[in-house]
């Protein structure tokens, strides 16, 4: 196991290391040089010159981006040249929404999935069966920001039960907290629940052909037993897979949604940076996202190998 | 990252296999609906609409007419008008993004699958790089850059697209190049060129056609997500995702603003899917995979 674990390790320098050189090269090798930005329009050559240099904007970019790769490894992402705050106090800041939001969309979706998952595997070649999986495909052809207005139009405009935008700290008001992530994680969770259904769903129809599963039937044991007890657990190595590649997934959504209901997450974060142009906040976000995104792809494909030995050792 | 590729089985099987092969009513009425939108799109300038653009300021969010038969918008423009030059914007980068995949994806794919080696590992190695970023974000980012262009924006989906063309691609090959008629080919004397050409291209490029429909979905709603947040194309321009993002401005007033492109752009999304997934379940050589 410590093989594999430092086999995976060593194999995820590299992606970082690509990753970080990926986003240094977006910042510094595309159009629009920084010293312009800062300057704004009215900049006269002389001055932009002396920024460049002051900046070092004027050396190699390799060397530039060693002189930067050494700052970040010092954990030091730069400072936002429009409002003085380090890239690591704004993500900082944002994070806990950002996190709120995902983990309270998860657990939603698993609420919506998992009884219908389990209702359809019972009842599956039915109409019923037919129908969610109908629906469950159809969902999936329906976009985060369509999901979006549908459920501000019919709860906040409609029947004015939530408020559409807007962010309350959980420190000053739990439940008004709470109400605001209410559509936001709503809206994420319309775009998860089909996948994880549907993984559910199969694993589980599988699972209700099993000997045991007769058994338990045999020994006369309640149904609702059979399947939360007998059934479920070994039904749902492939969600909880599934569940973790999925948050990971999130990270993109949550920037549509953030905007949407403007919820001051990392996803606005960006957004912002991208329409202020602020290049270093945008450059340190992309940076920390795409970490965050690896180390989760890495705690996925571990998780995975605890949960099938056939990859630990390599089978697979 | 993310090398595990989980091989979902969607559904154990519940028909007999006879019944899988047959094209249902639905598959036809999606590939209807999407030759209808494609024909509207084209021929948008010999229809006879009002111009998208003209504004009239005293006909704002005027409800559906003889004149505006599906009304007008916050400036006065027809909706109409709009939804089928919007339907314009969004399949041409919804199609053109997907094409750059599928070429250079697949042919990345094509020769990895064939040559291995250390050529592979590098293919499959940069590929998981630009996996490694949240591809939403990764167009964000780049669009931020780059500036905002229809051009510009079918470019960064294109690469977006391009490591899941080549992992279809490369996986096919796999298994294609060990089969009997590339090895008699290769006993024949074929050169790779030809045995890539006309013995591999063939048989991979039914399974890319199916996934390019997904692709053209996957596209659609990331433009209409991009500029519904008003990152996407530019303004004078309006793509369903764009509208959708105006029309949510006048929610509480005029929702159909909002919900007439929304529901094209849900049924053509849906429509792609589903010609994509059942092309795909029948070139899936698993039983039950439809």
């Amino acid at each position: 196991m410590f093989a594999f674990i430092a086999r995976r390790l060593l194999y995820l320098l590299p992606v970082l290391i690509a990753v970080s050189l990926l986003t240094f090269l977006i910042a510094s090798l595309l159009p629009g040089d920084l010293a312009y930005v800062i300057l704004g329009d009215q900049a006269t050559p002389e001055k932009v010159e002396a920024l460049r240099q002051d900046m070092g904007l004027d050396q190699p970019v390799w060397w530039r981006y060693l002189g930067w790769l050494g700052h970040v490894l010092q954990g030091d992402f730069g400072r936002s040249f429009r409002t003085g705050q380090t890239v690591l106090q704004a993500v900082a800041e944002r994070l806990p929404v950002s996190f709120e939001l995902m983990l309270l969309a998860e657990i939603a979706a698993l609420a919506i999935g998992i009884p219908l998952a389990i209702a359809c595997a019972v009842k599956s070649g039915t109409a019923f069966d037919r129908f969610m999986t109908g629906s469950a495909f159809g969902m999936l052809s329906v976009p985060t920001f369509l999901s979006a207005i549908l459920l501000i139009y019919l709860f906040a405009v409609q029947l004015h039960w939530l408020p559409a935008t807007g962010y309350v700290p959980f420190s000053e008001d739990p439940i008004g907290n709470l109400r605001c992530f209410v559509l936001p994680a709503l809206t994420l969770a319309l775009g998860e629940w089909p996948v994880l259904m549907r993984v559910l769903r199969s694993d589980m129809i599988a699972t209700l052909q099993e000997d045991f599963i007769a058994m338990a039937r045999a020994k006369g044991l309640k149904p609702s037993r059979i399947l939360l007890v007998h059934a479920l657990k070994p039904s749902s190595l492939t969600l909880v897979t599934v569940t973790g590649i999925n948050i990971g997934r999130l990270i993109g959504g949550t920037v549509i949604v953030e905007q949407i209901f403007a919820l001051p997450g990392i996803g606005r974060l960006l957004v912002g940076a991208i329409t202020t142009r602020d290049l270093i906040i945008l450059q340190g976000v992309v940076l920390v996202v795409a970490f965050g995104y690896v180390l989760m792809n890495f705690i996925v494909d571990m998780l995975y190998a605890v949960l099938d030995p056939r990859i630990r050792h390599g089978h697979a | 990252m993310a090398t595990l590729e989980l091989s979902v089985s969607e559904d154990v099987i519940v028909a007999s296999v006879q019944r899988t092969r047959r094209l249902g009513p639905l598959f036809w009425t999606a590939t209807g609906w999407m030759i209808f939108v494609f024909a509207v799109a084209i021929l948008a300038p010999v229809l006879p609409l009002p111009s998208p653009t003209d504004m009239d300021m005293l006909e704002r969010r005027a409800p559906v007419s003889a004149l505006h038969w599906l009304g007008t918008d916050g400036l006065g423009r027809d909706e109409l008008s709009r939804l089928v030059y919007g339907a314009r914007i969004s399949l041409t980068v919804g199609l053109f993004a997907p094409v750059i995949g599928i070429t250079i994806g697949g042919a990345l794919g094509l020769l990895a699958g064939y040559f291995r080696g250390r050529f592979e590992t590098l293919v499959v190695g940069s590929m998981d790089t630009l996996l490694a970023f949240p591809p939403l974000i990764l167009a964000l980012a780049v669009t931020a850059y780059l500036g905002q262009s229809i051009f510009n924006l079918t470019c960064i989906l294109g690469v977006l697209g391009i490591p899941a063309f080549m992992r279809v691609a490369r996986a096919s090959t796999l298994t294609l190049a060990r089969r009997e008629f590339v090895i008699a080919a290769q006993a024949l004397g074929a050169s790779h060129a030809r045995i890539l050409l006309r013995e591999l291209l063939p048989n991979v490029a039914l399974p890319l056609v199916a996934f390019f429909l997904l692709g053209v979905a996957v596209t659609i709603v990331v433009e209409g997500a991009l500029s519904f947040l008003g990152l996407g194309v530019p303004p004078p321009i309006s793509s369903w995702g764009s509208m959708i993002g105006e029309g949510r401005e006048s929610l509480e007033i005029a929702p159909q603003l909002a919900f007439i492109p929304a529901i094209a752009m849900f049924l053509t999304v849906l429509s792609f899917n589903l010609v994509g997934d059942t092309l795909r379940a029948l070139t899936d050589p698993r039983q039950g995979a439809l």
